[in-house]
């Protein structure tokens, strides 16, 4: 029986009767503030799926750095991810360093990647595709210029860490970090 | 509808285009926008819409809330908790998951008993109604699996007494809870069956509300009056009129849920639920959440296990034989001044049980509760069966127009007599 | 509208009567506390002296492993002070290289160490009894707080004609009377840095606002949040009634 009324029903509300900008006023106010509204209510939702408070407390780490000798690398985990701490000898320093810029794909002083001469830090993160390069270990392969190599791809990371050969695009990234006494440093 | 192109009227190409492919908006502007509704709604009908809105609070914060959730026995309790300090706004999501839950209770307790006064149960409506009762039913388990999900001690032994219940059933009782707990007691694998479930349920409630408006909009809502629209001076479209009124009820609603939210948002849960479950130490007094104790008060009412067990649950189910158990020919109890009464004692008696089974099982209490349940089944069995008989109802008035504009407008279907009040019919 | 209010009186009733906690003790007096009002918000200094009063006394048997040492920063201390605060304690961590577990100085972002390893070794300790973890207790307790408080200032002598089993102590607010945990709390026995006299009221009403602030951290920006809501909801309210209003006047319902 409601269906046979629904032709002859009004399209929407009836129009010009007196009063009609003071009402169309009034909606507009109130369709704006419904607005904001859902606005505000939307926003606890996205913020919700960002780091929690514990995760940003886990969002630095602190690294003991006395017990690596010269030539020796330790990797620590940051934020999930793997991050090469390389107390290096002075010939990998020297061997950083002798090399022209112009040989680089993403070139880099050695001086500007590192804040003591012998400490590299860097995320052991391929700048290809994610991988975790080779080059911790005593034994691993370092690739052909004696710093990084990574399997998947064959990326060749020099002392440095600097990309030399195969397919990366940019050198192994440096995060943020600091000593915070001459054996301890904070990544992060 | 012949095949090919729907013969869309909307103006924008774009919209046009898709409204001749998939007439959504041709739908909408039909049921939402000029639906012919019952001119005469008074705020009780507003429940319908704030259920809706109710549940899609639920199925949103509650999609966020699992992305942090842990549904382990050891991890349960803490991923909550951690939900509720490191987790963004996660205090807020979690406190309106749950105080929703109450307040989605509230709104259908209302919606029910919105039906039950005003006879909206009535032909052609029965479908409709027992739709609405499946809902309930599915809304209650939801609720309960829920509850058990933060892993408290009431979480646990709620679990725990109400899975018991199954075991009431001779024979295969004992297997059949065996089955649901996947163990020997409640444990993890309970606690995973009913996380997943919990997430599941919404969706079927979802579905089941789909049917449940489909089925309203064939039949057309019941109004006040209890008479169906004789003719377009008896309805007013459902856009802007009810739109609006229902927005009105909405924020008023949304109000008493921040009050709560923001304010109380334990004042209705049990403190025991912030005590880790412990299997070997139960809680001096188990209660459910509010909006179970009636049908607890029913359960403990009868000293029999499996009389109780199926008293309470057929407590639910007698809702679904309600369009035929009262067989007055009048639908609202605006005409019928014996059964209103009768009704009213009903919802007392609703909540005197929802009072009685929050406290300890002895006296006076077991007795009230026994006196309060055989008024609950004497209504629905033999009070409204016999009143639809025996009652002497108030005249009906002529329409719903009739009855809102005065003895004037009383002309059934014809053209209303040119008063302001009728212009927006005279424009259709 | 009668049907209305028939219904809004049926509920009241049936709100205003919350399940009572077991057993016969008498209910807690309402202590008045800030942060259970309206706009209520944590007294700073009582949060730390309370912080001080659980670390030097409660802490000996009972934890709060859902709290990390960062957590602190809340309480109005700077961030030097509560590393200082971490480092006084040390956690397990490992295993290192050596595939053996090791002790370490806790950091911020450390849980609050435990007294004991397990429930087994705390009941061991307690005489047979558990000390509960104290992370949500003001939430786990009804009237939470004010409980809280009236059980650390309830110790009294027992009436004539009761016998404490072994062990036991009476207290005038703890379900049954007879609680396992000594009275802890005697005048003096902590030294304030902020020279508040350490009364075992002062100590009690400042461990419970610390511990209700460990229960609900968010306490203070649900309140605000709470207060912009309802008056943003106030206005809108009064925005669509009028539309609504407007909409209807020419319409007889």
């Amino acid at each position: 029986m409601a269906d046979s009324m629904a032709p002859q029903m009004a399209q929407a509300a009836p129009g010009d009767v007196p009063g009609t900008t003071k009402r169309d006023f009034l909606m507009l106010t109130t369709a704006a503030f419904a607005a904001v509204g859902v606005g505000g209510i939307v926003w606890p939702f996205v913020s919700s799926m960002a780091p929690a408070r514990d995760v940003l407390a886990l969002a630095s780490t602190e690294v003991d750095i006395s017990p690596i000798a010269a030539g020796q690398s330790v990797t620590v985990m940051w934020r999930g991810k793997p991050v090469f701490v390389r107390n290096r000898t002075e010939e990998e320093v020297r061997e950083a360093r002798s090399v022209p810029m112009s040989e680089l794909k993403d070139p880099a002083t050695d001086e500007s990647r590192v804040k003591r001469d012998n400490w590299l830090v860097v995320v052991g993160v391929c700048t290809h595709l994610g991988c975790v390069p080779l080059g911790q270990k005593p034994t691993d392969a370092k690739g052909d210029y004696n710093g990084w190599f990574c399997p998947c791809h064959g990326s060749h990371y020099d002392t440095s860490a600097r990309i030399r050969r195969g397919p990366a695009p940019s050198n192994l990234l440096v995060p943020d970090y600091a000593f915070t006494s001459d054996t301890m440093i904070r990544i992060g | 509808m012949a095949i090919g192109l729907h013969d869309s009227e909307v103006k924008n190409p774009v919209l046009r285009w898709v409204d001749q492919r998939l007439p959504v908006i041709t739908m909408l502007q039909k049921e939402y926008g000029t639906f012919p509704t019952p001119r005469n709604f008074n705020y009780f009908w507003n429940f319908g819409a704030l259920a809706v809105i109710t549940l899609v609070i639920m199925i949103l914060t509650g999609v966020f809330l699992s992305m942090n959730y842990t549904a382990h026995t050891t991890l349960a309790f803490e991923s909550v908790e951690r939900i509720m300090r490191d987790v963004n706004y996660g205090w807020l999501m979690r406190y309106v998951h749950m105080n929703g839950a109450s307040m989605f209770f509230i709104v259908v307790f209302i919606h029910i008993y919105r039906g039950m006064y005003y006879g909206s149960y009535k032909a052609p409506r029965e479908l409709l109604w027992m739709l609405g009762v499946v809902i309930f039913l599915l809304m209650m388990a939801t609720a309960f699996l829920g509850y058990v999900l933060p892993w408290g001690q009431m979480s646990f032994w709620g679990a725990t007494v109400i899975t018991n219940l199954f075991s009431a059933f001779p024979l295969i009782g004992p297997e059949i809870v065996t089955w649901l707990w996947g163990g020997f007691s409640v444990d993890n694998p309970t606690l995973n069956r009913f996380f997943s479930l919990h997430y599941l349920l919404p969706f079927v409630i979802t579905g089941v509300v789909f049917l449940h408006v489909a089925a309203l909009h064939v039949t057309g809502s019941n109004n006040p009056l209890g008479i169906e629209p004789k003719g377009p001076q008896d309805t007013l479209p459902f856009h802007p009129y009810y739109t609006i009124k229902d927005s009105v009820g909405m924020v008023a609603y949304f109000a008493l849920f921040a009050l709560l939210v923001f304010f109380m948002p334990n004042y209705l849960g049990h403190p025991d639920n912030y005590i880790p479950a412990n299997p070997l130490v139960t809680p001096a007094h188990i209660v459910p959440e509010w909006y179970f104790l009636p049908f607890y008060a029913i359960l403990r009412a009868v000293p029999d296990k499996l009389g109780g067990v199926l008293l309470m649950f057929g407590s639910i189910l007698i809702w679904f034989a309600l369009p035929w158990l009262d067989t007055s020919k009048v639908r609202s109890m605006r005409f019928r001044p014996i059964a209103r009464i009768f009704f009213f004692l009903w919802v007392i008696s609703f909540f005197v049980l929802m009072y009685v089974g929050g406290k300890p099982a002895e006296q006076p209490y077991v007795i009230i509760a026994q006196v309060a349940t055989a008024y609950y089944f004497l209504w629905f069995l033999v009070i409204l069966p016999l009143l639809g008989k025996y009652e002497r109802t108030l005249p009906l008035p002529e329409s719903i127009a009739a009855a809102v504009l005065g003895p004037r407008a009383s002309t059934g279907g014809g053209p209303l007599p040119g008063a302001a009040t009728a212009k927006p019919m005279e424009k259709a | 509208m009668k049907l209305l209010k028939v219904l809004a009186v049926t509920v009241a009733v049936a709100m205003s009567s919350p399940v009572l906690a077991a057993g016969e003790a008498p209910a807690p007096p309402n202590a008045r506390f800030g942060f259970n009002s309206f706009f209520g918000s944590f007294d700073r200094g009582a949060q730390q002296r309370g912080f001080q009063v659980y670390k030097e006394v409660c802490a000996a048997c009972h934890g709060m492993r859902l709290l990390s040492y960062r957590n602190l920063l809340d309480l109005g201390l700077s961030e030097p002070a509560v590393r200082a605060i971490a480092a006084g304690y040390t956690v397990q961590d490992g295993p290192n290289d050596e595939g053996q577990m090791f002790e370490r100085p806790a950091r911020l972002s450390d849980r609050f160490r435990s007294p004991f390893p397990n429930e087994q070794a705390a009941r061991a300790g307690n005489n047979g009894a558990l000390p509960p973890d104290l992370s949500v207790i003001v939430k786990a307790r009804h009237d939470g707080a004010n409980y809280v408080r009236a059980l650390l200032t309830g110790y009294v002598e027992p009436p004539p004609g009761v016998t404490l089993a072994d062990g036991m102590h009476y207290n005038e607010y703890f379900p049954g009377h007879q609680i396992a945990m000594p009275n802890v709390l005697n005048d003096g026995q902590v030294e304030f840095a902020d020279g508040t006299r350490a009364t075992v009221d002062q100590m009690a009403r400042d461990v419970t606002t610390f511990l209700a602030w460990a229960a609900e951290p968010e306490t203070e920006q649900r309140k605000q949040m709470g207060v912009k809501i309802l008056i943003f909801l106030a206005i809108l309210g009064g925005l669509v009634y009028a539309t609504k209003r407007k909409m209807w006047a020419e319409v007889k319902h």
